[in-house]
């Protein structure tokens, strides 16, 4: 075997451990779903084996699933609006702090040693009508009577928000870490001042952090089924919680399979249009 | 010994520092590997030589209750472990004995009848032998009766407690009187928006549903009523509650003042000095649970553990800890002082004054119904 073939043959040699793991937990599992999807329901909740288009049909032209998905991709797009907002301060800080930086980067961290529904029902005992807030206000005098806080789409976003943060302040973070600090100081030179350096350096070299942090929240957001279920009231659902329904309450699995798929089918478009324009490598940096 | 004490006992090891990291891991894998590859085949030695039965309920007092009065003297006497666990929920669970293999679950605390059909029309029923278990004689005939007409005959279950879901409500804002003579309409009553919970079951919906509407829940005429009904109650209400313990929490916290509510919680709540009323009204929601035999378990061990489940002092241990009548009936059976008090007991073991739903009728319109209410909570 030729010296190119071999170094050819390195790399996959290398990969195939990791790729049949993809293979077997991952891409197999998948196309299992694929084919329930063509299945039906039976009467008594089992499965009927055969090519059948039903659930497809409901699945792209029903108003319902539409709606739903129309909403989860809302409350993603403003959840992770809001994590920009409030993740990128919290980055830049950190990015320019001298001396304790591994201090506020395992701040950062510590949330993920909590289980995600922990944190997420700790909200209850926050906005509750006897929680910390609520008796807050009525100390203070501020109000009379509990504020009816919980249990509707605002605590959802709010819950998504405290659990995709993190994942914001990260990948800017890292996208901050490595603009070089002289740019600015260059920019300052040249008559800049600070927020115009900001706005026309930092920030645009920044973007790419920014743009993988808000691609990791949406996806993570759009996904998720714990946060409406523990905070929302009765009418909040996102796609997920379809999903679960179908599959746990109705036994609907190829259902559940087709609306899992759809599901899967928007997100991966997304992460195609961001690797189109901005390149997955990114959002790698900022995982690791 | 089994296999967790045996992965305790190597964390230990490994966390002693007696066992590099290398061969921690190392053991682990091949256990994984190990188990993977057996399982398709463990039941064929399973049925030579049965070592332990696997039971799962809901936890929490009720395994306690299980494990100090029937799973340890039923392992002194046979030698059979138990392994006991727990899920959330009967549609959870069956969703994980569809996916498993014949023998890894055996016995499981279903909830209602429902659920017994279910299994029976997915094949998971056995026909269990019931001169095996004699202590079914002390059991209300009633009981049992509702599950023989499913499978014929034959029992793949014993009955093992029952309760209902009624009107909870928070005294200090709804007065006994007031929830008397409004019942179920209680829960469409607009004076308490915000303030009303309800069971994200769409099965409790649609029966509550029917009451506001005055219908008959086992016989629903004009089921886009019930829609409406279900839909008020929607707007109405602050929270669909999920669990036990979260429909325990939002009233003892007075996020809500009125849900329906499960007997047994409800006193729970009394005992624990919350002042929460309880009313079952006219029709109001009456269940049982039994102790399900799934198939593909070893049927004599199932049988005898089941016996000692049966046995007097069991029954009444776990009936006084989750605060549910137990499927003895009280006319042959001493209950001792505190199960009388509980509400939905039926003194007489007829159950006569229960509404029980018709299986038939409720899973033959499972589909529909359960689908319709998912869209009806969305806002449709």
């Amino acid at each position: 075997m030729s010296i190119e073939a071999r170094e050819a043959r390195q790399p996959w040699i290398l990969l195939s451990p990791t790729l049949t793991v993809i293979a077997l937990l991952l891409i197999i599992p998948v196309l299992f779903i694929v084919v329930y999807s063509f299945w039906l329901r039976t009467s008594v909740g089992d499965v009927q084996p055969g090519f059948h288009l039903d659930n497809w049909t409901a699945t792209l032209t029903d108003r319902f699933y539409r709606d739903i998905l129309l909403t989860t991709l809302r409350i993603a797009a403003v959840t992770t609006l809001i994590c920009a907002l409030m993740g990128y301060p919290a980055a830049y800080f950190i990015a320019r702090a001298k001396g304790n930086k591994a201090l506020l980067l395992l701040l950062l961290m510590l949330p993920f040693w909590i289980s995600y529904i922990i944190r997420t029902m700790s909200w209850i005992y926050i906005l509750g009508s006897n929680g910390a807030l609520n008796t807050a206000l009525q100390w203070f005098g501020i109000t009379a009577e509990p504020i009816q806080m919980l249990y509707n789409e605002t605590t959802v976003i709010l819950g998504l928000v405290h659990f995709l943060l993190p994942f914001m302040v990260l990948n800017v973070y890292v996208s901050l870490d490595g603009v070089d600090e002289t740019l600015e100081d260059a920019a300052g030179s040249l008559g800049a001042t600070k927020w115009q350096s900001f706005l026309q350096v930092t920030l645009p070299l920044s973007l790419p952090g920014l743009a993988a942090g808000g691609l990791l929240c949406f996806v993570l957001g759009a996904g998720t089924y714990i946060t409406p279920a523990v905070l929302g009231g009765p009418r909040d659902a996102m796609f997920a919680n379809l999903v679960y329904e179908a599959i746990i309450i109705q036994l609907n699995w190829p259902l559940g399979a087709a609306l899992s798929l759809l599901l899967l089918a928007v997100l991966g478009v997304l992460v195609m249009i961001y690797n189109h324009f901005l390149g997955l490598g990114q959002l790698m940096k900022g995982l690791g | 010994m089994d296999n967790t004490t045996r992965y305790q006992r190597l964390l230990e090891r490994y966390q002693n520092g007696d066992l590099d990291r290398r061969s921690f891991l190392g053991l682990i894998g091949a256990a994984g590997l190990a188990y993977g590859l057996q399982t398709p085949f463990a039941r064929y030695a399973a049925a030579q030589e049965v070592t332990q039965v696997r039971f799962d309920g809901w936890g929490g007092v009720v395994s306690e209750a299980f494990r100090e009065h029937a799973f340890d003297p039923y392992t002194a006497a046979t030698g059979i472990d138990v392994v006991d666990g727990t899920f959330g929920g009967g549609d959870e669970y069956l969703a994980r004995v569809r996916t498993s293999q014949p023998g890894e679950y055996n016995i499981a605390h279903l909830s209602g009848v429902f659920d017994y059909a279910r299994y029976h029309n997915l094949e998971l029923s056995v026909e269990l032998n019931e001169d095996n278990i004699p202590n079914l004689q002390l059991c209300m005939p009633a009981l049992s009766e509702a599950f023989r007409a499913i499978s014929g005959g034959p029992l793949s279950c014993v009955p093992y407690n029952y309760g209902t879901t009624g009107i909870a409500y928070n005294r200090a804002h709804i007065s006994d009187e007031e929830a008397q003579a409004q019942g179920a309409g209680l829960l469409i009553n607009a004076d308490y928006e915000g303030k009303i919970g309800g069971w994200s079951d769409w099965r409790t919906r649609i029966w509550y549903g029917a009451l506001q509407t005055g219908q008959d829940p086992n016989n629903i005429t004009d089921i886009e009523a019930v829609w409406d009904a279900v839909r008020q109650h929607r707007d109405l209400a602050l929270r669909y509650w999920t669990s036990g313990a979260e429909l325990m929490n939002l009233l003892a916290e007075g996020e809500i003042h009125v849900t329906e509510g499960w007997s047994g919680r409800i006193f729970a709540l009394q005992e624990q000095g919350h002042d929460i009323g309880y009313i079952d009204p006219p029709n109001g929601f009456g269940w049982q649970e039994c102790l399900f035999v799934i198939a593909g378990s070893p049927i004599e061990a199932c049988e005898e553990l089941l016996n000692f489940m049966l046995e007097p002092a069991t029954s009444i241990a776990v009936a006084e800890g989750q605060n549910y009548p137990p499927a003895l009936d009280p006319t042959r059976v001493d209950l001792g002082a505190k199960i009388p008090t509980l509400p939905a007991f039926d003194p007489t073991g007829t159950l006569d004054h229960l509404t029980f739903a018709n299986p038939d009728y409720w899973n033959g319109n499972e589909q529909e119904w359960s689908e319709t209410f998912s869209r009806v909570q969305r806002g449709y």
